[in-house]
């Protein structure tokens, strides 16, 4: 699966839970949302290896 | 995980609340609890007018949104500050939300049309600018917020500040014992003087993450960036020391902001608030501590000294 946050990437193999695969590029869950194809997903989802995640940091903005 | 309410896919789940929602019953969740704040800390009713400082941020742009969709007299103050790459797009971004909501009405101070220098300007021409434009951006906030609220007979001012954001303040004057200040963090703030308006932060209830996951589920295109001058600022590191702890066990922030403004009510910081004797400003009448002239004032007077 593909992970993009900010103007970073990663890839990881094979398939992994939402949070396991926040936990895995050294970002912490609370601290992030996950969107795929538009839609925002629970942690508890499974991620495929085709996938493609955003991580968006909810600390942003002015 | 499904939606407690419909048991479709949930978009967010709420460890502190125990609750996950759907994106569209998460925004009406959303909207019902600004509502349940606005009423439980008394910020303001229908008849009020509610000035919303907006930056282009998530949280303003929500609490703005949120706003107008309960049905409040609310407009926008964007403060156009001058910082090169960072005001013009936060600018856009208000001014294209504005757009798509009609009747939506916002007012922008520019700082360089008002006052002939940016904020990075006057920031590296004074004393209390050098280094950090943070604190002159504040204080230039502070007034632009109060002067338009007085002329344009707003009696509120309302901020996007979320739980976040209070409980890294409050965690940062904890460290230093900064007493005088921890008395005076609150939901409300009440006017300083006659004509002025009262300081309410109605998303003070929310987490930053459920802030964030409204712009995103209602689309309010916002700027993701933090502005240039907060890279590495305390209150960053203090929010990922935070959100270290939420991870582990949810629900920390939220305790200790609430049990906070518990023991504030209860009456625990009465003795370290001051009563802060306050005079009109020579020049611009506003609310000031010093004889003379205010902060906000002495800084065009400056001269580097």
């Amino acid at each position: 699966m593909k992970i993009v946050y900010r103007d970073q990437a990663w890839k990881l193999p094979g398939r992994r839970r939402v949070q396991d695969a926040i936990r895995e590029v050294g970002l912490i869950p609370h601290a992030v949302l996950v969107v795929r194809d538009g839609r925002l997903l629970t942690g508890d989802l499974m991620l495929e290896e085709e996938d493609e995640v955003k991580l968006i940091a909810v600390i942003s903005g002015g | 995980m499904k939606c407690r309410k419909c048991n479709r896919q949930a978009a967010i789940n709420m460890r502190r609340h125990k609750l996950a929602l759907c994106e569209t019953h998460y925004p009406e969740w959303f909207v019902a609890q600004t509502q349940r704040a606005i009423e439980k800390h008394h910020m303001f009713g229908p008849d009020d007018r509610v000035l919303v400082a907006v930056s282009g941020g998530k949280d303003s742009l929500a609490l703005w949104d949120v706003l107008l969709k309960l049905g409040y007299q609310a407009s926008g103050l964007y403060i156009d500050l001058g910082i090169e790459g960072y005001s013009t797009p936060s600018r856009e971004k208000v001014e294209r939300f504005a757009a798509q909501r009609p009747g939506a009405e916002f007012v922008v101070v520019d700082l360089k049309a008002e006052y002939g220098e940016t904020l990075p300007e006057v920031a590296g021409r004074v004393r209390r600018g050098r280094g950090k434009p943070c604190s002159v951006c504040g204080l230039i906030k502070r007034h632009a917020m109060n002067r338009v609220a007085r002329d344009s007979d707003y009696n509120v001012l309302a901020t996007g500040h979320n739980l976040d954001d209070e409980v890294a303040v409050l965690f940062g004057n904890v460290l230093h014992w900064q007493t005088g200040y921890i008395a005076r963090q609150a939901p409300v703030l009440p006017a300083d003087r006659e004509g002025f308006a009262r300081k309410v932060k109605p998303f003070c209830r929310f987490y930053e993450r459920e802030t964030a996951a409204y712009t995103l589920i209602t689309a309010i295109d916002y700027i993701y960036d933090e502005c240039p001058y907060a890279t590495g600022a305390t209150s960053l590191q203090h929010k990922d020391v935070l959100n270290r702890m939420e991870e582990e066990s949810p629900g920390t922030k939220a305790q200790f902001y609430l049990g906070f403004l518990r023991a504030r009510k209860a009456g625990f910081f009465c003795a370290q608030a001051e009563e802060v004797e306050l005079h009109p400003c020579t020049t611009c009448g506003q609310p000031t501590s010093a004889p003379g002239l205010c902060a906000f004032c002495r800084l065009w007077r400056a001269t580097g000294e």
